[in-house]
């Protein structure tokens, strides 16, 4: 009976966690495509400021990781395709695995580890050193002053940072290409190119902004549950990147769920 | 409404607290507190660590809400008010935290025009002047490109006194202003409080255990002790109290710790076997 109690709590504490999350991303949504139009601005600047912590100063170590990724991707897939005399169609395999899956998942594995901890570490100092309760005491909504530019940031730049890892992760692919697999650089990036359908792209996109959400989401709840005292934020920062990875792959399967069903009929 | 007022010479209720309980889930932190604040007046909100006078400072403006009982501020009962009218009502608050609570990833000027520019349609201009009037007000006059990070504890203590001045509010709140301050910087702020009484005629509450620094700007005091309030009057009335828990905290008399010894040994005895029963027996 205990076991079930347990099992219990702990669903019923996931579905709770859930659905702070939502609310936070919910507030978080309506600050962003809302409230401008009610006369309630966002904060541009420091929109735009976190986009380039988030988005730009992320480029030279996504550019490397998804490089290489792309480069691994070829070789593992070569290992199979030239049992069958199919090594050029490694370019097809990299270019559809790194903008359907890879491209998005490392993106956002990468922005986790450099923003979701940020903004977790962030809000937390500011919950422990009572600068949250400030806000609150001027009236102003540590939600709507904190959290909307960040969930601005992150939505908008995500997608963008994808992009930038696929096209990462064909260059990477195509230095396989043109050293193993007797392809041209061109013709690499051509076979890439006829390999991929739009829809492979947009699915990989939509995944990325629902990855901003999530990360966005999660790491500004866990800045914001901080406890009292500074050892909580190095708390809050641990739990934001372990919930912000778990929950990030959860929302690709269900995304990759989705579009596999939809693309079938 | 609120803003007709009267003549300074009438004293009216400012904040009025009736039967206010406030817990944290199951534990309740205040038994019922009730008592008035004046418009002018500097109160001051003694008690120990523990006795809940921070909650209750945290509960006037709106960080905590009450579990049972009023707090009328302003007219509102903001146990029961909506979070439009809570806003309203925050914006003729001021509030310094004991740790200043300055957003460190801005300069101080930024800090202290911020709820003007939150709350206002003022021109960059104006705000830039408004600015250091207030900083000039608190004695940081020139410093509104420096980092929170680069003034010492008392000048971080005055900057978040001229950003919570900024909205011009009616009534100021303090946390601890004194705490972590050396005694000469601590007294300074008491001063820039007394001007602040002086000057514009505030209304004004202090949580703190400096006895001294109480007696200096306190009107009137209340004691707050284990969740209730245990006295209340002016700076004189209390200063010749019997009230025994009031005697003790200002004679600053140790709680008596016999007790507690008693049940330790007892503990100890309960633990384990005869040797430290025969070691209490001998302490009895």
């Amino acid at each position: 009976m205990a076991f079930v109690a347990q099992i219990g709590s702990g669903v019923i504490g996931g579905l709770e966690y859930l659905g702070s999350l939502a609310d936070l991303g919910g507030k978080a949504a309506y600050y962003t495509f809302v409230a401008p139009f009610q006369g309630k601005p966002i904060r541009m600047q420091r929109a735009i400021s976190q986009a380039l912590d988030v988005g730009v100063r992320a480029l030279p170590i996504l550019s490397l990781i998804t490089f290489f990724i792309g480069l691994i991707l070829a070789l593992q897939s070569a290992y199979e395709l030239r049992k069958f005399g199919a090594i050029s169609f490694v370019a097809s395999a990299v270019a559809i695995s790194m903008t359907r899956e890879l491209g998005p998942l490392i993106t956002a594995i990468v922005v986790i580890g450099r923003s979701g901890s940020a903004f977790a570490a962030e809000i937390g100092t500011m919950k422990v050193t009572e600068e949250i309760d400030a806000l609150e005491t001027m009236a102003v909504n540590p939600i709507h002053f904190l959290v909307t530019p960040k969930f601005l940031a992150m939505i908008v730049m995500l997608p963008c940072l994808t992009i930038w890892a696929n096209f990462m992760g064909v260059l990477g692919g195509s230095l396989f290409g043109v050293a193993q697999a007797d392809f041209t650089f061109l013709r690499y990036i051509q076979a890439s190119v006829d390999a991929l359908f739009l829809r492979d792209i947009i699915s990989g996109l939509v995944k990325s902004v629902m990855f901003g959400v999530t990360i966005t989401a999660v790491g500004c709840h866990e800045g914001l549950a901080t406890g009292a005292g500074p050892e909580q934020v190095g708390r809050s920062t641990t739990r934001a990147v372990v919930m912000s990875i778990f929950l990030v792959v959860v929302v690709d399967l269900i995304f990759t769920a989705l579009f596999f069903f939809v693309s079938e009929r | 409404m609120i803003e007709e007022l009267e003549d300074d010479g009438s004293p009216e209720v400012m904040i009025s607290l009736r039967d206010l309980r406030v817990s944290y889930g199951e534990r309740e932190i205040l038994h019922g507190v009730s008592f008035d604040v004046m418009r002018g007046e500097t109160m001051v909100i003694l008690g120990g660590s523990g006795s809940g006078k921070s909650t209750l400072l945290r509960t006037l403006v709106g960080l905590e809400k009450p579990s049972s009982g009023e707090v009328i501020l302003r007219g509102k009962n903001i146990a029961t008010a909506s979070d439009e009218d809570m806003d309203e009502i925050r914006k003729k608050l001021g509030m310094s935290f004991q740790g200043s609570a300055l957003f460190g990833s801005m300069t101080v000027g930024e800090n202290v025009a911020l709820p003007l520019r939150e709350h206002t349609k003022l021109e960059d201009s104006t705000i830039e002047i408004m600015l250091r009037l207030k900083l000039e007000q608190v004695g940081l006059a020139g410093f509104e490109d420096y980092k929170p990070s680069e003034l010492s504890g008392g000048m971080k203590k005055r900057a978040a006194v001229a950003r919570a001045l900024a909205m011009d509010p009616e009534i100021l709140f303090f946390d601890e202003p004194s705490a972590g301050l050396d005694p000469i910087i601590a007294a300074g702020i008491d001063q820039l409080i007394l001007e602040l009484k002086r000057a514009f005629k505030m209304t004004i509450i202090v949580v703190t255990h400096e006895l001294a620094s109480a007696f200096l700007i306190a009107d009137r005091m209340v004691l707050i002790d284990k969740g209730n309030v245990e006295a209340i009057g002016t700076v004189d009335e209390m200063r010749n109290s019997t009230q025994p828990r009031l005697r003790q905290f200002l004679d600053r008399v140790p709680e008596p710790e016999v007790a507690r010894e008693m049940d330790y040994l007892q503990m100890l005895t309960k633990q384990s076997g005869h040797s430290r029963g025969a070691t209490a027996k001998r302490s009895e």
